[in-house]
């Protein structure tokens, strides 16, 4: 591959960070330009829901790597606009402030942004007291609120939303959660692992009604949020509100673009978008999955590092795919739950340890084969989960429910040291 | 501010200083160390920044504690000097800690 003079990286989240940082670290040695629609460089998005919201970490501690790293990697970093178009014909796009930029290579890292509530009262973006969760100044913009007394509602019994309350009643705020379907994690978890973190909620406090759809809110005449109004007619009082419904990926600049779009930005196993001259990387794609056999989008901070680091490799001439089985984490309350793979259409969930000594795994098979698991407060067998759900391991379910026998057993003969 | 010295296994020294109260991911991240990841970011999830923490300063680096030994247990190549970089606060204490950076984080 010819030399690349100039890579211009759209976003300056996780994947975008890691990009910009591993193509010097390969290195890389013409341009590079960052271009963030936020006024921060690349921060940790996980602790926005945990240790940030709850005040226990400085803003500082958030960046992923310090503004001099960046500096001293000679790469420019551009924040506080926005990407409004790409010109693939003239390898230029252009800013919300009217500037155009060429690119030798285009790397799209949009990111997402979160599912909004889809009721059409136009008070509710309004609602200085109701508040949706991806950003720092998300996270800043609800703080004041966030204090002891105070009545929180949460809409959505997913990953965010149960952080959410887990932090919140640690700060003695009064928590109600609600949740359209007929239990919390219901789209990632088995309904043994959404009972326990049920019963963990509730017995911290939090007031969790499932299959309970959202109606409506009652305001009052400063339009913030007093009520939320669910259900069969029940009325929830609030002092504030927090959203976490789902995450749209940014894919609108690439479809404006006529990039191919599959759910995310379709990208191959090397980032690679339908444009030989565009790269995608992050929660902004879908790619090819060799584990899952399919094309995947994933929400994922370790995925979104090792797309950017397969991309980084290609443009120095180094191809090093994607093929990582995803893998998520979530702490709430003292609970360490960390999942790795993806469940959908297992036929078997067996757990080994109980859940009511608060320290569990879940394992979901398909056709005999491991799929994914679940791990809570577990890091040791979590970590020989990981290598077992990539080795897609075919395994009877009685032995992984078997305490006597250590996991370790089950992984294949490490290779002969060389 | 305390200074840190990372390793590779070739012999390939990385002298960094860092503010202190600075964990040695961090330290290690934000000066392009390679082979320390530190993927989650810190909260001892991922275990991609692991260590050995070279003899001389076992001590006073103190073992690992107990989130971390758990997940050091699955990390390739576990040795007695073996920490998770994220959890060792650089503390003017630890001004001229070395630390080794393992052949590989997966």
């Amino acid at each position: 591959m010819a030399a690349v003079d100039s890579v211009l990286i759209v976003g300056a989240g996780h994947a975008a960070g890691e990009m910009a940082i591993a193509l010097r670290m390969n290195g890389y040695a013409g341009a590079i330009t960052l271009v963030g629609e936020e006024a921060h460089a690349p921060y940790q998005r996980p602790p926005l829901s945990k240790a940030f919201l709850a005040g226990e970490m400085p803003r500082e501690r958030l960046h992923v790597k310090s503004l001099a790293t960046y500096q001293n990697a000679n790469i420019e970093f551009i924040p506080g606009v926005r990407v409004t178009s790409i010109d693939r014909i003239a390898r230029t796009v252009t800013l919300a402030d009217s500037r155009t930029l060429g690119y030798g290579k285009l790397v799209l890292a949009t990111g997402g942004r979160p599912r909004q509530l889809s009721l059409p009262d136009p008070r509710i973006n309004r609602a200085p007291n109701l508040h949706y969760l991806r950003t720092i100044d998300h996270a800043e913009g609800m703080r004041d609120q966030f204090r002891a007394g105070n009545k929180l509602v949460i809409i959505g019994g997913g990953y965010i939303g149960l952080e959410v309350a887990a932090v919140a009643r640690k700060k003695a705020i009064d928590v109600t959660l609600i949740e359209a379907l007929p239990r919390v994690l219901q789209r990632v978890t088995a309904p043994e692992v959404s009972a326990f973190y049920t019963q963990v909620h509730e017995a911290a406090g939090v007031r969790i009604r499932v299959n309970t759809a959202l109606t409506g809110f009652e305001f009052d005449a400063a339009g913030s949020v007093t009520a939320v109004l669910a259900g069969d007619g029940v009325v929830i009082p609030a002092d504030v509100v927090i959203v976490g419904i789902g995450l749209i990926p940014n894919t609108e600049l690439a479809a404006e673009a006529g990039l191919l779009i599959d759910d995310g930005i379709a990208v191959d196993e090397y980032g690679q978008t339908s444009d030989p001259d565009i790269l995608a990387i992050g929660d902004c794609t879908s790619h090819e999955s060799v584990y899952a056999g399919r094309r995947l989008r994933l929400e994922s901070v370790p995925s979104a590092l090792e797309q950017a680091r397969s991309a980084a490799a290609l443009l120095v001439g180094v191809r090093k795919p994607y093929h990582a089985v995803p893998w998520f984490w979530s702490d709430q309350y003292d609970l360490k739950l960390q999942m790795v793979g993806l469940n959908r259409g297992y036929d078997t969930a067996v757990l080994r340890g109980a859940p009511a000594n608060r320290n569990f795994l879940a394992f979901y098979l398909k056709d005999g084969v491991l799929l994914a698991v679940d791990s809570v407060s577990r890091p040791q067998e979590f970590m020989v989960a990981k290598k077992l759900v990539a080795e897609r391991l075919r395994v009877d379910p009685a032995r992984l429910a078997d305490e006597s026998r250590p996991l370790k057993e089950l992984l294949p003969p490490a290779p002969p040291a060389s | 501010m305390p200074k840190v010295t990372y390793i590779e296994q070739s012999g390939r020294r990385y002298e960094v200083e860092m503010p202190g109260g600075t964990t040695a991911m961090q330290g290690a991240v934000d000066n392009m160390v390679p082979g320390i990841a530190g993927d989650c970011g810190g909260c001892c999830n991922c275990a991609t920044c692991h260590t050995y923490v070279d003899p001389e300063w076992m001590a006073r680096t103190g073992p690992a504690n107990d989130a971390e030994r758990q997940m050091l247990d699955g990390v390739p190549d576990v040795r007695p000097g073996s920490r998770l970089s994220c959890q060792i606060n650089v503390t003017e204490e630890l001004d001229g800690l070395t630390l080794h950076i393992p052949a590989s984080q997966y």
